[in-house]
């Protein structure tokens, strides 16, 4: 875990993850190229977006081998963006809902 | 000719790991980070504010496109370049990703060499690294120009749909290219300073008289795979959503 100096891994570790991101984009695409529509392209993109993401950030960033007071330190208030999505979620619904009754049909 | 030093962060006493060392090392009287240097944990607490500028960014691109009733225009679509005649969705997206990807492991592979004291293979990973970014840059460049001249969209309205494709799409993709574009400069100064041996003999740096080490090569490396991440992100949930 510790390192008299910096982080240093292997070489082959930064190939190996190389190709994965080259692989995973290479997937990310083709959901766009042969056009998959409704919940299986959204559940296709966010599954390699943060496969994508973790890979970054665990091996490119030496993520993987820091101790976990950083890790939770920078990766847990990332993580409670979801509370804002959620609740612009409902916000948006709510727009489009009142745009529907006063801008909506027949105008 | 004396070696530069590390900064010294390692512990004497063996820490505890797992859970009970995040309680034991956050406990009081302690140094939060250990066998990190300084500059690493703020370039990683910059990192996690602009995680949430960009967050912002995305979720008003996300509840803008929620609330309207005008259909979204198709990024597949707009964003495909003509090859041969033949229309290819999202193309010119695809290699500006790849383009990207190849920066991250290339910089990756900077930061190792730096540390193992190859300053000209540490040099010269991130001079090509900067030149992805810069390549970046350019086909950005281009993509705007084609959207703006081309197909007349504008932060206020386009031909294709709901209006607010312009504002969110220049708001973003503009954000993030500055960001690329920081880092191309930020790379070259770095570049130069491994390159002229500034870490291995404790030059004083230009603006803080203050000697550099290696670690600055990671923390340029931290910097530079964010925009990558951010990128991954903006691929996935504006372009390909």
């Amino acid at each position: 875990m510790a390192h008299a100096e910096g982080q240093q891994h292997p070489i082959g570790i930064y190939f190996i993850v190389w190709g994965w991101l080259f692989v995973l984009s290479t997937f990310s695409y083709l959901v766009d190229y042969f056009n998959f529509e409704g919940g299986l392209r959204w559940t296709l993109i966010l599954l390699f977006m943060i496969l994508k993401a973790g890979l970054i950030v665990a091996f490119f960033m030496h993520m993987r081998w820091e101790r976990l007071a950083l890790t939770y330190a920078i990766l847990v208030p990332p993580v409670l963006v979801m509370i804002f999505v959620f609740l612009m979620t409902h916000e948006a619904g709510y727009t489009f809902l009142t745009r529907g009754i006063f801008f909506g049909a027949g105008s | 000719m004396t070696q530069a030093e590390m900064t010294v962060t390692g512990e004497s006493l063996a820490r505890p790991e797992g859970l009970q060392g995040v309680v034991a090392d956050w406990a009081s009287d302690q140094r939060a980070f250990k066998n990190v240097p300084w500059g690493k944990a703020m370039m990683w607490i910059f990192l996690v504010s602009d995680t949430f500028i960009f967050s912002c960014f995305l979720l008003s691109y996300m509840t803008v496109r929620m609330s309207t009733e005008v259909p979204w225009p198709n990024p597949s679509e707009i964003f495909a370049l003509h090859i041969g005649g033949e229309p290819v969705p999202l193309i010119l997206i695809a290699i500006m990703t790849f383009i990207l990807i190849s920066s991250s492991g290339t910089m990756a592979m900077a930061v190792m060499f730096g540390y193992l004291h190859d300053r000209a293979k540490s040099a010269l990973l991130m001079l090509a690294t900067a030149a992805f970014g810069a390549t970046f840059v350019g086909m950005q460049a281009f993509e705007w120009t084609k959207l703006i001249v081309d197909d007349g969209v504008r932060p206020w309205g386009n031909p294709f749909g709901a209006a607010q494709f312009g504002s969110t799409f220049f708001m973003i993709t503009g954000f993030h290219g500055f960001h690329v574009s920081v880092g191309v400069i930020f790379l070259i100064i770095i570049a130069r300073k491994v390159w002229r041996g500034d870490f291995d003999h404790a030059r004083p740096g230009f603006f803080t008289s203050r000697k550099g080490n290696y670690e600055a090569v990671e923390i340029m490396g931290l910097y530079w795979h964010f925009v990558d991440l951010v990128w991954v992100f903006i691929f996935a949930l504006f372009y390909l959503w």
